[in-house]
């Protein structure tokens, strides 16, 4: 582990349980680390969420995602824009990255780049779903 | 293209799929026979993909054994038990054989199964992977390369509307729809009030257009089945109500039936529903019956009235 990484984890993990990813998405997901989901997912919850709210894998933990949709409407001071990526749909995980600094990643812009044959992310929907 | 392919172009009829029973050991003919009940109600069918994280005959050998027993298709794809390679691979090898639906899922966990010792794989999550499913249609790996024949998939998804985030659920929904699936079977969900948001929320933003919205209705026999949903399968939960109205019912198999007839007809009569995932634990003949209190054909002659009417036109 570099200098930045090990930085990097010193920082992130006793505030948001950092994975060391390599790519970090916290700015979209309400600044809930998606890699302490079970599953991993970094497109939503799972359908197995409980009637508790609390997490199908583990049941005394409150799912991530749970939290996450809570917080990426409710926390204070998070840009608009941050809100809004909630929905986007993230590109399958390098694998290769983690235990990367994933600042390093971003200002070299290492942990935008996706499989060739992903294809780019559909429109933004133009109405929000209102449920 | 696949008779689903051609309901979803077509854009307006009824579409019933159906969950097809599991097999273990056996013959291809044992496995004809268990297929027989709900089959022919059925436009297609899911080849499940180990559900509930219990080892069974596999997704892929299951699809292609139901093309040769003359039933449709709908290969489930879940992402804990492979990688991306492995589930491109998975995709691939069923087109070969002319299996063409797709039914893209996270999956349950390991710890749902009888094998909770081995491990979660998890590399996509659902939407990813029907974006996968989606290179693949457009003739190219995830790495690029090509294909060849780009096989003409008709993708799909699941989706769960009766858990939380309840207000989150159709954006998840529209997100998978976005994603490019298809065709949305929904959880059984007991809730009708939860069935209904969700539903709505989808048809007043268009997405109902772009993707035939399936609910689920589960057949059961009793309650022991719905307590079990209830305590053992998370993300569905049963309403004490509705266990009871079944537990201490006179006959609990007949106030089955009733309770099951209507979920159907509820899901049915909301707009922007185009059609039900049936799954049958009674396995005792009722799947006719239930087709035919609703109202619906067998799959011929659903198919027979359509020709008619196009030709008529
Ligand atoms: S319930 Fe939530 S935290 Fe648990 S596996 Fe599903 S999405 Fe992840």
């Amino acid at each position: 582990m570099g200098l930045i990484s090990a930085i990097e984890h010193v920082i992130k993990k006793p505030i948001w349980d950092c994975q060391m990813c390599g790519q970090c998405v916290l700015h979209d997901t309400g600044m809930t680390c998606p890699m302490t989901c079970p599953k991993t997912l970094r497109n939503g919850p799972c359908g197995g969420v409980r009637e508790n709210g609390h997490c199908e894998v583990k049941p005394e933990m409150r799912c991530v995602w749970v939290k996450a949709e809570e917080r990426s409407r409710t926390l204070p001071l998070m840009p608009e824009a941050w809100r809004e990526h909630f929905n986007n749909l993230r590109p399958p995980v390098d694998n290769r990255l983690k235990g990367d600094s994933s600042w390093k990643n971003a200002m070299s812009g290492r942990d935008k780049e996706t499989p060739p044959g992903w294809t780019p992310e559909p429109e933004a929907p133009e109405a929000e779903v209102e449920a | 293209m696949s008779r689903l392919g051609e309901l979803l172009d077509r854009g307006n009829e009824l579409i019933i799929t159906g969950e097809a029973p599991v097999i273990d050991g056996g013959t291809l003919a044992d496995y004809e026979a268990k297929l027989q009940e709900l089959a022919p109600w059925c436009d297609a069918m899911n080849a499940t993909d180990n559900t509930a994280a219990h080892a069974h005959a596999s997704n892929v050998a299951m699809a292609i054994a139901m093309q040769r027993v003359g039933v449709e298709p709908i290969l489930q794809v879940v992402c804990r038990d492979k990688n991306r390679i492995a589930q491109q691979a998975d995709i691939m090898g069923a087109a070969l054989h002319g299996v063409e639906n797709i039914c893209c899922l996270t999956g349950d966990d390991v710890t749902a199964g009888d094998e909770s010792e081995a491990r979660r794989v998890f590399d996509l999550d659902g939407p990813q992977l029907i974006r996968l499913a989606n290179s693949l249609k457009e003739g190219r790996y995830l790495s690029g390369r090509s294909v060849g024949t780009p096989p003409p998939l008709v993708i799909g998804a699941v989706e769960n509307p009766g858990t939380h985030p309840l207000d989150y659920r159709a954006q998840r929904a529209a997100k998978k729809i976005l994603a490019g699936a298809r065709f949305l079977q929904l959880q059984i969900c007991y809730h009708p009030d939860r069935l209904e948001g969700f539903v709505k929320a989808l048809h007043e933003n268009g997405f109902t257009e772009k993707c035939a919205i399936l609910p689920s209705v589960v057949a059961v026999k009793g309650a022991g089945p719905l307590k079990f949903m209830n305590n053992a399968v998370p993300g569905i939960d049963v309403p004490a109500d509705v266990i009871s109205r079944v537990a201490d019912a006179e006959t609990p198999a007949d106030e089955a039936y009733q309770l099951v007839l209507e979920q159907c007809q509820h899901a049915l009569s909301l707009p922007g529903v185009r059609g039900l995932h049936l799954t049958d634990f009674r396995k005792d003949g009722s799947m006719a019956r239930l087709c035919n209190d609703l109202g619906i054909k067998p799959r011929t002659e659903r198919e027979q009235h359509a020709h008619d009417r196009i030709v008529a036109v």
